[in-house]
């Protein structure tokens, strides 16, 4: 975000859809352990989630190819606050119980619809959570996922260059460029 | 150094400095620039201009061990992956907040010039006579006639686009083409302006950034990544514009790595001999000497310069016989504003990436409004369509969440103010003789706070933006007043201000020091006030009249 960017408010609006975009700014924390947070089988473990979130369609890959398993490590490690990362890494073995629970094995090793199945209730749970979560407690785990997903996959070259239309040099502006349904969006703003 | 006599210093890099050695230089002075920080050469050193979001490891995010870093910086978007290096050391360089002020600083060869807004507006006799008509402060020593050509010059060779608008509270100017408004903003605009029969106006920005060739340089490719450093030289920087052009001369010695600890003064002649510089590098000091100092350090460093000189002869440094140096700091208060949704336009988009926005002009307290508070205050903002960014509760997960975030969303239009500050004798910058930065110097210490005037005219620049996006159709518009804590608009004024009487004031009409006329202040020091537009436009503008005011005066031998 430029300082344009943040005078038109863009960010109220969009607000919290990258997450620790606002805790960030809430004050100083200690700097995150820079090792331990995650095992090599958590990176794919996460690529499985993130595949779930964005899968692979007919038109590009999902957020596995984008290796958002490596980016949510690298994000949660680096950038997160350690009450952030808490509720993250607790929330992989709270997913990994879910799925116990209903499958009576690991999330990495369901069906795709059986991984839809498990990670709409955890999404359900973090609406619930949110419509009471008080004003400066953490996100849902799921939320955090979603986010990183979503961040993670239209920020890499997979995500910017294959669902979305890359243009790093337009080279002109045009305020009224014609749009039909199906036209994919920029990847850059 | 081989040469320690110059005809002219200039302390300080960024946009002003660079006007007054490409002005001095032009004018056939020896000059030596005098940098703080490092040397940042044009598109060799903008590391990261030519970047792909992926190819940064957090994707531009701050991480944890910046923001502990980086104590003041992270209080707002400046601190980011993407071009960190341009802002100023806070381990190195510390300062004291009595109140706290966010001060966001570049140390570096072009200073903020590298990572400016652009936002360029000419001030107008509204804000040159404010304080005369009500009351405050000292009055503005000139008026819009004697500083019209002044903007003229700078803008012709900075290139600033623009449309002419005919607005007398932000007078045209000489620019090239303006940018185009997106068709939101323009439908917006056009219901503003019969909502409110002419009496308001949304106009396109107007912004140092090249819309055609110019100088030499080449005109924007709407990439929208202009603060890495725009290898196109593309906006008006100190290394795009004005450094090569006093290169070119072959009068100017450019010396980085040089913090500037006093002007050096003869109270027998009452005028300066030159600077004493500390090598940021090596620790050992030097003096360079010259006819006369142009002081461009940034607002708050040049004031800091002033008071660390002559204090043999005023305790309180060079300047500060009117007992007004370091007073009557101010900026511009914002993190108000409004925004909402756009229904329709589902056929248009945007394409290319325009760093600029729209502009609502100052309309409160002008053409018969009156307020229960002086001044005023415009809106930055834009209509644009959301991207993958935005929020899609009704899908949680799986292709149809994916699909729907690989097209565009809806159309937004948002708006966030920028308010005047009034000049107050009690906001202020003072030396902590308690607290030394890395090379031992007495650090600043700044003790400034909103008054009732800023905050009264917060309450109106949410309510207005708020009522004008309901006026013109915008769908759940939200209001906001968020964080208007003074330094946020990065724009510092004042504390060695422009005044008639040397009893009430540090610089005169000329920005000559009162108390060595060879010493002149062009950055945002010496402004009496700080109207609501962006500032530097107006320094450009001041520091080229200076330069040939006090080039015609070293002719006249008056200095």
């Amino acid at each position: 975000m430029n300082r344009r960017e943040a005078l038109s408010a863009a960010a109220v609006i969009f607000g919290g859809t990258i997450i620790g975009a606002n805790s960030f700014l809430s004050g100083c924390k200690t700097p995150a352990a820079k090792t331990g947070l995650f095992a090599d089988e958590d990176v794919a473990y996460m690529d499985e989630i993130s595949d779930t979130i964005i899968p692979d369609t007919p038109g590009s890959p999902g957020a596995k190819a984008a290796k958002v398993g490596a980016f949510m490590k690298t994000i949660v490690t680096d950038c997160y606050s350690p009450e952030d990362q808490q509720v993250f890494v607790k929330g992989l073995q709270t997913l990994n119980e879910a799925a116990d629970k209903a499958y009576k094995k690991k999330f990495a090793e369901l069906t795709a619809e059986q991984k839809t199945t498990v990670l709409t209730a955890e999404g359900k749970a973090a609406q619930d959570y949110d419509a009471k979560r008080a004003k400066d407690a953490p996100s849902h785990y799921f939320s955090m996922l979603r986010q990183l997903t979503v961040w993670g996959y239209f920020s890499s070259e997979v995500g910017a260059t294959k669902a979305l239309r890359y243009l790093p040099i337009p080279g002109k502006f045009d305020g009224s460029f014609p749009y039909k349904k199906g036209d994919k969006a920029w990847a850059l703003s | 150094m081989a040469q320690q006599h110059y005809d002219a210093i200039v302390v300080g890099s960024g946009i002003s400095g660079g006007w007054a050695a490409k002005e001095l230089t032009e004018k056939g002075l020896k000059v030596l620039l005098l940098e703080r920080g490092r040397n940042i050469e044009h598109i060799k050193d903008y590391v990261n201009a030519n970047k792909a979001p992926w190819e940064f490891a957090h994707r531009g995010e701050r991480t944890q061990q910046m923001i502990k870093d980086y104590p003041v910086l992270k209080r707002d978007y400046p601190l980011n992956e993407t071009n960190l290096d341009y802002w100023v050391n806070e381990k190195e360089s510390p300062y004291t907040e009595i109140k706290r002020f966010d001060w966001f600083r570049g140390y570096h060869m072009g200073g903020r010039s590298l990572m400016w807004g652009r936002q360029s507006y000419r001030w107008s006799d509204f804000d040159f006579e404010a304080n005369a008509k009500d009351g405050i402060a000292v009055d503005w020593p000139v008026r819009y006639k004697e500083i019209e050509p002044w903007y003229d010059y700078v803008e012709k060779f900075a290139g600033i686009s623009g449309n002419r608008d005919g607005l007398p509270q932000l007078p045209d100017g000489q620019f090239l083409p303006p940018m185009e408004m997106t068709i939101v903003e323009k439908d917006v605009a056009a219901r503003l302006k019969a909502y409110y029969k002419g009496q308001r106006s949304m106009i396109m920005g107007r912004t140092a950034n090249l819309t055609a060739p110019h100088e030499g340089r080449t005109n924007c490719q709407y990439r929208n990544k202009c603060w890495l450093g725009c290898p196109f030289g593309a906006y008006f920087s100190t290394q795009s514009a004005t450094l090569p052009a006093a290169m070119k001369t072959g009068n100017l010695t450019v010396r980085p790595w040089s913090i500037v600890t006093r002007v050096l003064y003869d109270k027998d002649k009452k005028r300066a001999t030159g600077v004493e510089v500390l090598d940021a590098e090596t620790n050992k000091t030097y003096e360079f000497t010259s006819k006369i100092v142009f002081l461009n350090a940034s607002t708050l460093n040049s004031t800091w310069i002033l008071m660390n000189s002559a204090t043999d002869i005023w305790p309180g440094g060079l300047g500060s016989s009117s007992n007004e140096l370091g007073h009557n700091l101010m900026d511009h208060h914002l993190g108000v504003g409004a925004s909402g949704y756009v229904e329709g336009y589902e056929d248009k988009y945007t394409y290319g990436r325009r760093a600029n926005g729209v502009y609502i002009p100052r309309y409160r307290n002008l053409f018969g409004d009156k307020r229960d508070y002086l001044r005023g205050f415009g809106y930055q903002g834009g209509g644009s369509r959301e991207g993958w960014k935005r929020a899609v509760p009704e899908l949680m997960l799986g292709a149809a969440f994916k699909e729907a975030l690989t097209e565009p969303g809806s159309w937004t239009m948002g708006m966030g103010g920028f308010g005047e500050i009034l000049p107050d004798h009690s906001n202020m910058v003072s030396l902590d003789k308690n607290t030394k930065d890395k090379w031992g110097l007495n650090v600043l210490a700044i003790d400034c706070e909103l008054k009732s005037n800023e905050l009264a005219m917060r309450k109106d620049m949410k309510q207005d933006a708020i009522e004008m996006l309901e006026a013109a159709g915008v769908k759940n518009v939200q209001g906001w007043d968020g964080d208007g804590t003074p330094g946020r608009g990065i724009h510092e004024m004042g504390t060695a201000r422009m005044g008639a009487d040397p009893k009430t004031s540090v610089v005169n009409k000329n920005n000559q020091v009162w108390d060595a006329p060879n010493v002149f202040v062009t950055d945002g020091a010496f402004m009496t006030s700080a109207a609501c537009v962006n500032p530097s436009l107006s320094y450009m503008a001041f520091t080229a009249r200076a330069a040939d005011f006090a080039v015609n005066e070293l002719k006249k031998q008056n200095l």
